[in-house]
């Protein structure tokens, strides 16, 4: 009777092999879907950055998790697409919802945030989760609940698919012209924003009133300017993952969801640190694609769905501050 | 630079009848005083005497209940603390109050933020004016630097400078906004002989060399009788004396607060 423990042996020698061996082989042999699957998870990862960029812009400025940024991509996203429905062209519906963002960012300030002053970051983070609810009422009585299309062809967004290196390798390599779209307008979004922050003024001011709120106001920065602001540039940031995540699937209110894939993001980079959202955003987006692909015959379908918080929990054991966040240090 | 020391003049700011309460705790009632263009005027008191409040008031961190505030002239009831930042008032802080994860040199230039102009776009890309502005503001600053004698610390996040150096930055960052008035909370508080020294000198030397009008909170009453040109004291959030140091040393209210009157067998 010692079928059991040779048939144990066997279920964890397979285990081990699927989850280590078989990837390895697999690599070597399609080195062109690794390339594919590093291009789509690093343009997935950008997209993840932008939205986490977005978060730790709130958070280090007015000290706010903003539970609302997936329904403000949802809103954004929206109005861009009602507005090119009723025949405006497309830069000037991008316009339209940068005005509408920016009103927003207003609205927020004075009706959320003024009045919550030098409350705990819980009560804020309650206030955004009212604020969630309170702006997928309103965006269902102005759009609908119906998801729409992103009509690509009318933004100029590439659709296609390129075949690469056909020669080198024993297939081509395909990339999809959206993700690369959204990759290369992610890159320059990023950096935009990374400008901002380190090299005027209002990047200072921003970085101080993160650091302490009445030293900023004491040296004449307005709290009230700034995190007008913050809330419009991560309503800016929201546009572009509104366009983009739209333009894979459909404009609607299930996108919100999809924000909150930023949460590992968050967690891998830290809550405050900015290249921590950019770095954990990238490795989250080709973990996540690597997972998926390699570990589906072992671990069953949708790997992707819950690998990213298996990769920030990792990061946790070894650094609970996250990659990039600052180490607490208290002195006793 | 030009000396304008000595020249003690007219009133920049009134302090007129103020009273301040935080619910049922009175923490000023009626005070009124004066600070004169160039001059140090310190304001003592015991723990809890309203010192610090007093602070707040002029820079508008708190909002009085009653009384006016006059600063060149102009009157004030209540003020945003930008707004006090902007006509020319700067401040420091009993606990330092700086940007804990920037570098020195940013901290600094974050109290040149008022003075900077330049369109946001240039400034991104450091690019024409604002890059002739930026080197301006720069070389401003660089000479606070070298005047507080901080060159070595430039790049160091102030997070993890000692608390002496910490509080010098505080100034730094104070003077860098070429105030009118600076109010400072305790710069000596929790330093050491030396440190306390150092702080003195740049204090009086900020006074003799910009002319800054300067008041401030100080515990150390060797300190204060030493730099300061008039003295005020508070005591449970009213006026106890006003005077020159001697004249305040010797006022008979400000021995009882500070050295507590003797009981009655004691006096036998």
């Amino acid at each position: 009777m010692d079928g059991a423990p040779v048939d144990l042996l066997n279920f964890v020698m397979g285990v081990f092999g699927g989850l280590f061996l078989d990837p390895v082989v697999s690599m070597f042999n399609r080195p062109d879907k690794l390339i594919q699957l590093f291009t789509q998870g690093l343009s997935a990862g950008v997209m993840y950055s932008l939205i986490a960029l977005g978060f730790v812009l709130i958070f280090k400025a007015s000290g706010v998790f903003n539970f609302a940024q997936g329904i403000m991509v949802v809103f954004a996203g929206l109005t861009v697409v009602t507005l090119m429905e009723a025949g405006v062209p497309a830069l000037l519906a991008i316009g339209g919802a940068i005005v509408a963002m920016i009103a927003l960012a207003f609205a927020i300030e004075r009706a959320v945030l003024r009045p919550l002053v030098n409350q705990d970051g819980i009560i804020l983070f309650m206030a955004t989760i009212g604020l969630a609810f309170f702006l997928e009422g309103l965006g269902q009585t102005i759009f609908g609940a119906d998801p729409k299309p992103v009509p690509v062809d009318k933004l100029l967004i590439p659709d296609g698919k390129l075949r690469l290196w056909g020669d080198v390798f024993p297939k081509p390599v395909r990339i999809y012209e959206l993700d690369l779209t959204a990759a290369i307008f992610g890159a320059l979004m990023v950096a935009a924003i990374l400008l901002f922050l380190n090299r005027t003024k209002m990047g200072r001011a921003l970085r101080a009133v993160a650091d302490d709120n009445q030293a900023a106001l004491s040296v004449g920065i307005s709290l009230q300017t700034i995190w007008v602001i913050v809330w419009s540039l991560a309503g800016f940031v929201a546009i572009f993952a509104g366009i983009m995540w739209g333009a894979q699937s459909q404009a609607g209110f299930s996108l919100a969801v999809l924000a909150l894939k930023a949460l590992p993001v968050l967690i891998l980079g830290g809550f405050t640190s900015i290249p921590g959202a950019i770095a954990g955003g990238l490795i989250i987006g080709v973990g996540e694609k690597l997972g998926e692909f390699y570990w589906r015959g072992v671990l069953g379908d949708g790997v992707e769905q819950w690998f990213g918080y298996v990769i920030a929990l990792f990061v946790l054991l070894f650094r609970p501050q996250g990659l990039f966040g600052e180490k607490i240090i208290e002195r006793v | 630079m030009t000396e304008h020391r000595r020249i003690v003049g007219d009133t920049l700011l009134k302090v007129e009848n103020i009273s301040l309460g935080f619910g049922g705790v009175q923490a000023l009632s009626g005070i009124s005083f004066e600070i004169r263009e160039h001059e140090i005027l310190a304001i003592i008191g015991p723990n809890g005497a309203g010192k610090t409040s007093m602070l707040n008031v002029i820079n508008g961190f708190y909002h009085p209940q009653e009384g006016a505030i006059a600063f060149k002239g102009e009157v004030r009831r209540t003020m945003r603390p930008h707004r006090a930042a902007k006509q020319g008032i700067a401040r420091t802080f009993q606990n330092v109050a700086l940007f804990k994860g920037m570098s020195t040199l940013d901290n600094i230039m974050s109290g040149r933020n008022l003075r900077m102009h330049r369109n946001i776009l240039w400034q991104m890309l450091y690019y024409g004016p604002a890059r002739n502005e930026e080197m301006e503001h720069r070389h401003r600053v660089e000479e606070i630097i070298d005047f507080l004698e901080i060159q070595a610390i430039r790049r160091t996040p102030v997070g993890r400078l000692p608390y002496g150096l910490q509080k010098r930055v505080e100034l730094a960052r104070a003077l860098a906004m070429e105030p009118e008035l600076l109010l400072l909370d305790e710069p000596m508080a929790g330093m050491n002989v030396e440190e306390k020294e150092d702080m003195c000198r740049f204090i009086i030397d900020v006074n003799e060399q910009f002319g800054t009008t300067i008041a401030l909170i100080e515990h150390d009453m060797g300190v204060v009788m030493d730099i300061s040109d008039r003295v005020v004291v508070l005591d449970y959030g009213r006026k106890l004396a006003e005077g020159t140091p001697d004249e305040v040393r010797a006022n008979q209210d400000v021995i009882d607060a500070y050295l507590g009157v003797p009981h009655e067998e004691e006096l036998v």
